[in-house]
Parts: C-alpha cells; structure tokens; sequence
C-alpha cells in the first residue's frame, strides 16, 4: 500500500508538470481553434532561462520564476503578434505549419546558441519528509503546491473578471462577440500571455525536477501535454488539467505494477479507445460545424 | 541535343580527372563526429584527438609513403548524432572528398551505418569509441566486415567484465538494471551483464526499462527500491546518468551504482555532483595510469585544449589515428584497399588506451579495460580488467 501512495505522489508531479503545459495549449485552441505546436518549445526557452537565472545571474527561486515567466510571457505575445496574428484569416493548416516553424527555430536558435545540455543546480533545499513510509521530496511538494496554485490563479482570471469574460466569450463565438465591442486582439494576446506565463513556470519546475536540460526537451513533453488536452477535450481548461492527471497516473502506474517497457504501448493504447468512444475528449462538448 | 549532353559529361570528367592529381599530394583522412545533437561533448572530444593526432604527425614531417614525406590532411563532418546524417556524411568523405580512411563515428547508432556505407565502397573506417558487436560483423552473413575496426572493445566483453566485477569484487548478491530500451548498444550491455551476474551465482531482482527522451524515472526507481538490491546496473549515456542518479538518491535509494564506457564523460561528474560520488563504471583507459605514453599524450592535450583532461573518446580517436598512421606507411602507397590489409598485419601498438592489436580475421583488436570509482568530483582508477 505505501508502495502504491509512493508511486501515486509520482503520478500528481508527473501530471502537475503536464497540466500546466496543457493549459497553455488548451487555451490557445480554446479563442483561436488553432493548436499552437510551438507552445513545447515556448516551455523549452523557460528551462533555459531558469538555467541563465539560476547558473549565470545566481538569482534565487522566486526571481527565476518571475525571470522565466516574464521572458516566456513576452516570447508568447511576440510570437502570437508577429507570426499568428497576420495568418488568422488563412486557412488553418498555414497557422500550423507556422506554428511548427517557429518550434524549429526556437529549438535551433538555443542549440546554436550552446550545443551542450545544461545542468541547471537547485534553487530549493533538497529534503525529505516521511508520511507512514511515503517520502515526499522538497521537490515534488514544491512542483504540485506552485502547479495547484497557478491553476487556481488562472481559474480565477478566467472565470471571475471582464478579460476572462471576454476570453470565455471568442472561445464561445468569434463572429459576433468583436461586433458587440470586444477587443478580441488584446483579449487574444492576453490568452498567449497567460497560457505560454504557465509554460514558463512549468520550465522551471521541470528544470528543478529534471535538472538536465537540452533544447529538444520541448518536443515529447510537448506532445504529451498537448495528448492531455485533447484527452481532457481541448478547448476545456478543466479538461486540460483533468487529462494530464489521467496521463500522468497512467504512465506511472503501468511502469509501477507492469513491466516499464509497456509503459508508452499501453498509454497511448488507453488513449485510441478513449476517443473511439469521445471523440471530443472527456469534457469536450459537441461542435455544429456551421457551412 | 545528344551531342551536348555527351560534351557536358567529358567535360565533367575532365574536371573530376582534373581534382584527382591534387588529391594525393597529402594523405586525405575524414572524421565524422557527434558535434551536435544528444552527445555534443563526445564529438568535440573526436575532434580533439583527431586534430591533435595529425598534428603531432605533421609536425614530424608527415607520414613516409614510398620514400616521400605526406602530410595529413582532415575532412571533418558532423552527424549531428543521426544515424541519416552519418550515413551521408560517410556518403560525401569517400565519393566527394575522396578521403583514404575515416575516422568516427563514435555512438554505435551512427556508426552502424556509415560503416555499412564504407564496406560497400572498400574504404577503412575505424570508429573510436562504437562497442556494439554489430558495428563490425557483416549483418547478412555474420561475418566480420572487411573494412570496418574499431580502437575500443566490445559490448559483449564489457557486459561479461562488469557483470563478473560486481559479484565477485563488489560482493553483490542482488542486482538491479534499468536500461534504454530504444539502444542496442546499451541493451546489449544489459543483457550480458545480466548473464554474466546469474552465471556467477548474482540474482536479478529487477530488470527496469525507458525509452530515449524519458526523463522521469520516479516508477522504475520506486519499483527498484522495493526491490531492495545490493548495486543497480546503469548503462546509460551520459546526459541520462544524473538525472537518474538524482532521482534515485531522491527517492532514498542509497546503494552504489555500476555504469557501463557509456558513462565516460568529465560532464558527468559536472553535472551529477555528490549524487555520483562512489559510484562505479568501465572505461577504455584511466587518466591516472602511470602508463609514460598516456602520461604524454594527457599532457599534451591538456597544454593544447585549455587545461581539460582528455576522455576516452578523445584517447580513441588519437589511437585511432596512430594505427592508420602505421598502417598508411606499412601500405607504402594512398590506396584503400593497400591501407586495409596493412591494419590487419601491423604488430601491437602501444597507444593512449593500452595495446591495440588487430588480426587478419576481425576488426575487433584484443585489448584491456579498466574500472573507475568516480571520488572526489573525478574519474579514479579502481582496477584494470583484461579478456
């Protein structure tokens, strides 16, 4: 039993890291129907800026933090006003291969910078506390108590002021709410500011976590946050997050109590059936597409 | 129209025939090196040596092909640690270039094919550092390549070495292995080292695998943990290794760990901190040996490249150099094939990483190995293994 709530604990920082990439993804889905590929690179460009934070400016937790979701923030709004905004009208394959574009070069771009994978050193006390057996790290306390508390933040700026309003409102309609004197450029910018913020953060709880870090870290965490938003229903942000504990959980406990070779075989098998049976995700409501 | 055609290849020929008679004024050698991609330090460490090696030749006056001093020249390319680009890079050295021999690839995963690549053309290719047995067998007939060696040992020696090691030097009776499941390098060593361990009376209490890319590892080693071994087998590249380590030691795992040549970067230890210390790995050669001729060669490469401490590839890749430089003066004249029977005859050499021999049968050479205890922040020589 104390085997199953240690491996459990693993599955909730798994997922936590996951949920915050997802919600980046989900929600640029959510008010522009486009998925954004470049958004795991945008989570990249934070580890590497939590590692110049931490290496070469010797700042400490709360400053890296700010440092990497600031610089993030500022990546997502200038990404989304240089390269998406001028396509919004094209079709939507050609925001997708932009967005996938801008991957590359983000990847590319830190690769010339430095080829060699960085050791980012630890910005908070490594200990341990023991509940009845379960050791909990300073680490993954720190990874699912930021997570939580981010995902409540943004809970918040969506559903309790005007901006979320007006977020909630494109995601709904994009036809008529600009008529009714939204300002859908900025409610849009702002939708890339907080969701590429939240994948800045995840950059630095994954470098905390995972202290190696190289330019293609981007690519398979991306992939799998953006497999717990469309597992969730993408578009939902309380599918994103509910999908990439699923997703989390799953890997874990299948590499927990079955041969780990398996791991990604019965992940991703688990994933085709769900959507043979919801097709929109678990949250996802059915769309009427209008001719 | 024909006739234009045919006058546009003479006249291509013409200025192929054209480039041939300078391309033999020196003694044109290729590297293909990891400079990019997953393993970056691995290829600045080939260049290195490479570098190194045909210097210290040049400056001797060359090499003395029938009489006449030659001077070395390199062609380095990168594979950008893909197999693909490996392949064109062989591709490009020994069509384009028209280079004698190549130097590299180092991992096995890009080494494999620009082998393939030079068998089929009769060019010598020696890859420093590639231990997978594959590298060097022809994969249709099971038998050795003609044009492929290689300056390090092999895989299948380095599992049975390491498994033998932890039972009967380190007195583990229990052992875990957690493996890249995606690498038949690093598999390979696994599955010996599994053999090997159960042959000498050791009992596998877990076998744990991830896949490249993967970086968390929190189930495997949670599992591990469960499993209450005395040593955990690690055969991992180096990138990996501190992220496992760390998560382990996170997650209250306190026994030593084994790791295979895979291991084998001074990064390591950079980026693995007091988390690796005590911990256990092969290697092809020891900075601390007493050994004059590494003794200079460490030296030397620390007076050139800003004071670092040669690893093993770079140690291979200049031994590397050594004996094709042997084998080009023994041949007695720029032809691939003459270069080829020349390795295959030339008596042991005395090299950075110990005796290198090669027989006419095999590109695999007969040498030794030694295991590392990383203390102290460095690699410190524990013990020498041989064959």
């Amino acid at each position: 039993m104390i085997y199953f709530f240690q491996q459990a604990l693993n599955a909730l920082q798994l997922g936590s890291m996951y949920a915050l990439i997802a919600l980046g993804y989900t929600m640029v889905y959510g008010v522009l129907s486009m998925i954004n590929f470049a958004h795991g690179d945008f989570f990249m460009v934070g580890a590497f800026l939590c590692f110049v934070g931490a290496s070469r400016l010797h700042l400490s937790f709360v400053p890296v933090l700010l440092l990497s979701m600031g610089g993030v923030t500022l990546l997502g709004v200038a990404t989304e006003r240089i390269a998406y905004r001028p396509l919004r009208n094209a079709p939507k394959v050609s925001a997708i291969i932009t967005a996938l574009g801008v991957g590359i070069f983000l990847e590319n771009f830190t690769l010339g910078l430095n080829p060699y994978p960085k050791y980012v050193p630890p910005l908070l006390p490594s200990f341990s506390f023991n509940f009845g057996g379960v050791s909990v790290s300073s680490f993954q306390l720190a990874t699912i108590g930021i997570s939580i508390g981010l995902m409540l933040a943004l809970h918040l700026i969506v559903n309790k002021t005007k901006a979320g309003l007006a977020m909630r409102a494109i995601s709904a309609d994009r036809t008529i709410v600009p008529l009714m004197g939204v300002p859908v450029d900025k409610i849009i910018a702002l939708t890339f500011a907080l969701g590429s913020g939240l994948g800045g953060a995840a950059g630095v709880m994954y470098a905390m976590a995972y202290p190696v870090i190289d330019p293609y870290i981007g690519i398979i965490v991306g992939w799998k946050a953006f497999i717990s938003a469309v597992i969730g229903g993408i578009g939902d942000i309380r599918g994103a997050v509910l999908g990439a504990y699923i997703l989390g959980t799953v890997e874990i406990m299948t590499a927990a109590f079955l041969p780990s070779t398996y791991r990604d075989l019965i992940t991703f098998s688990l994933l085709l059936v769900l959507l043979i049976f919801r097709p929109r995700g678990l949250l996802g409501r059915a769309e009427i597409q209008k001719v | 129209m024909k006739s234009k055609n045919i006058l546009a290849i003479l006249a291509v020929v013409t200025v192929l025939a054209g480039c041939g008679g300078s391309k033999t004024d020196t003694v044109r050698i290729g590297v293909i090196a990891e400079l990019t991609g997953a393993i970056p330090a691995v290829g600045a460490s080939c260049r290195n040596g490479a570098e190194m090696a045909a210097q210290e030749i040049n400056d001797a006056g060359g090499i003395e092909i029938g009489g006449v001093k030659k001077k070395v020249e390199l062609f380095i390319e990168d594979s950008a640690s893909k197999p693909e680009q490996a392949a064109s890079a062989a591709q490009k050295l020994i069509a384009r270039t028209e280079v004698l021999a190549i130097v590299g690839p180092n991992s096995s995963s890009n080494a494999l094919p620009a082998s393939e690549i030079a068998e089929k053309s009769g060019t010598v290719l020696i890859t420093p550092w590639s231990t997978d047995p594959k590298t060097t067998t022809d994969s249709k007939t099971g038998q050795p390549k003609k044009f492929v060696f290689r300056a390090c040992f092999t895989d299948t020696f380095e599992g049975k070495v390491l498994g033998g090691f932890a039972r009967k030097e380190l007195k583990a009776n229990k052992a875990a292995i957690l493996y890249d499941v995606a690498s038949d390098v690093l598999k390979t060593q696994a599955e010996i080292f599994k053999k090997s361990f159960e042959d000498n009376g050791g009992r596998i209490v877990a076998l744990e695998t991830y896949t490249k890319g993967d970086k968390d590892f929190s189930a495997q080693f949670t599992k591990i943990k469960n499993a209450n071994p005395d040593l955990i087998f690690l055969p991992s590249y180096y990138t990996d290794v501190p992220l496992q380590v760390q998560q382990a030691r996170r997650l209250g795992i306190k026994v030593p760990f084994l790791g295979s040549d895979a291991w084998s970067s001074e990064d390591l230890v950079k980026m693995c901190g007091a988390d690796c210390e005590g911990s256990y790995l092969l290697n092809h050669y020891s900075p601390g040996t007493t050994n004059p001729v590494t003794q200079k060669f460490i030296a030397d490469y620390k007076t050139r490249y800003g004071g670092a401490t040669p690893d093993d590839v770079a140690a291979l890749s200049y031994d590397a150099f050594g004996v094709l430089a042997k084998a080009v003066a023994l041949a007695g004249k720029l032809d691939r094939t003459a270069v080829r029977d020349a390795l295959s005859k030339i008596p042991a050499q005395s090299g950075v990483t110990g005796f290198i021999k090669y027989s006419p049968e095999t590109g695999d050479p007969v040498k030794g190995a030694v295991i590392l205890r990383i203390k102290n922040g460095s690699f410190a020589w524990f013990a020498d293994v041989q064959p």
